[in-house]
């Protein structure tokens, strides 16, 4: 079957949508680093190549992908909550 | 023979070529006029005209200089025609041209006008465009050329599909002895200290470090505020949220490989390996520096659709995003939508761009070539005096 999303490391707690993705369907990703499955239900519509949360955050809580840190919540994000630019910011402003 | 061959031009000085263009240079703005009636005039030209080149002074001369001089010497050029106002900065220009053997004519405009002028600098076009019509590809190798790499309207299938598929060809390429360029100093903003940590030696480390530094500091200058203008809204809109994830994706570009050199925009490399160019992230601009450094062919990974094409290097694009790889089929070369839905692997998209890169050194048009994309764009330090 066909993943909905895709996770670059196994360190990451986000994942790519890709596909377009509806609040309330039940989601299977891969991670491109080996292979592993990563169910999850979404809990917002999620734009194909926007990020899905695979765990729950705090406000300040890191965000990691390709196994980097690429950013910081800026409030509490639940998992399968679309994670963009309204709930991250940059670690470097 | 080695592990990749083509079909390419061999230059007189031993380079290797995957175009046989005769190019009508203006060394300034205001010579334009004649190189574009010499073009018009004589069928198999290409003008390379621009908005520069006069009252230029210090590191933006120089840069000014090398650019043009540098993409005369590409090996994608047979030989040029140099069109310039006055004698000094045209000669300067062709003198430079000429130091690689292949036959370069100048002629300036003061005391003859341009209708003159378009009659001499014609009849040396035609001569060098049948003189060039008579050379044959022959068989060569990649590692004999240099290629670049440059990713544009990025967005998060850029970081999962597109980029890492050109990161596997600079690995096969460099691998088997080819040299291959990137750039995009201010895009890799948040991933500076992983770019650093790929040099091979720690002055190659300090260059590059301050080489980012110095832009960082010329764009803070400004009252600019990069960091806020970064991701842009098209990469926004693509999925991207922060530089540093930006930054991420674009590195995938160069796969696993170590950093050989650390060049000023538009410098050859003085070997083989990857480079690294100081280069703007703004498409023309940065593929401009990258052929007058001696790229002849670009690979150009894109997410939401950059259209970019440059008139001596042709331009490979690829996509990773079905969107754009559906409604903008005519710009892309190579799709690797199959990467996102599993059914393909990096591995054979990688296999697939090579094959296409090999095509079209041989001779096969890109997109970009037969849309007409000539984005032929100086990069300029600052104002003229």
């Amino acid at each position: 079957m066909k993943p909905q999303f895709l996770v670059h490391d196994n360190k990451d707690n986000v994942g790519v949508a890709v596909v377009d993705i509806n609040s309330g369907e039940k989601l299977t990703g891969s991670c491109l680093e080996d292979g592993a499955k990563v169910e999850i239900e979404s809990k917002d519509s999620i734009p194909l190549g926007h990020k899905v949360a695979l765990s729950v955050f705090k406000e300040g809580d890191k965000i990691t992908k390709y196994g980097v840190i690429i950013g910081h919540a800026t409030k509490a994000i639940s998992a399968g909550q679309h994670v963009h630019v309204h709930n991250v910011k940059s670690n470097r402003w | 023979m080695g592990k990749y061959p083509f079909l390419g031009y061999r230059r007189e000085n031993g380079t290797v070529g995957c175009r046989n263009h005769v190019a009508i240079i203006p060394v300034d703005d205001i010579s334009c006029a004649a190189v574009e009636g010499v073009a018009s005039l004589i069928s198999g030209t290409l003008p390379l005209s621009h908005p520069y080149g006069r009252l230029q002074f210090g590191a933006d001369l120089e840069l000014f200089f090398r650019t043009m001089i540098g993409t005369g010497r590409n090996p994608n050029i047979a030989s040029a025609v140099v069109i310039g106002i006055e004698p000094n900065w045209t000669n300067k220009i062709a003198e430079g041209i000429a130091k690689t053997g292949k036959p370069v004519e100048a002629f300036s405009i003061e005391r003859f006008g341009d209708l003159k002028t378009i009659e001499r600098a014609s009849w040396a076009a035609k001569n060098l465009v049948q003189k060039a019509s008579e050379l044959k590809r022959e068989e060569v190798d990649l590692s004999e050329i240099i290629f670049s790499v440059k990713c544009g309207e990025s967005d998060t299938t850029s970081g999962l599909a597109s980029n890492p598929t050109v990161g596997k060809v600079i690995e096969r390429a460099v691998a088997a002895g080819s040299t291959a360029m990137f750039g995009e100093t201010t895009e890799l903003t948040g991933g500076e200290d992983i770019v650093a940590a790929r040099m091979k030696t720690p002055a190659l480390k300090e260059k590059f470090m301050k080489i980012f530094n110095d832009y960082a500091a010329f764009v803070d200058a400004q009252d600019a505020d990069l960091l806020g203008s970064q991701p842009t809204e098209g990469n926004i809109r693509g999925g991207l949220t922060t530089i540093e994830e930006k930054a991420l994706g674009n590195i995938q570009k160069i796969g696993k490989e170590k950093v050989d050199g650390v060049l000023y925009p538009a410098e050859a490399p003085d070997g083989k390996g990857l480079y690294f160019m100081d280069t703007s992230s703004a498409a023309a601009e940065a593929v401009t520096l990258f052929a007058a450094g001696g790229s002849i062919a670009h690979l150009f990974p894109t997410g939401q659709g950059n259209i970019i094409g440059n008139p001596v290097v042709p331009v490979i694009k690829l996509s990773g995003n079905p969107l754009t790889v559906s409604t903008m089929s005519e710009h892309i070369d190579v799709s690797v939508e199959k990467v996102l839905t599993l059914e393909q692997t990096l591995d054979q998209a990688g296999e697939v761009l090579m094959n296409m890169l090999l095509k079209t050194l041989s001779g096969r048009l890109t997109s970009a070539e037969v849309l007409r994309h000539r984005e032929f764009v100086l990069t300029k330090l600052y104002r003229s005096a």
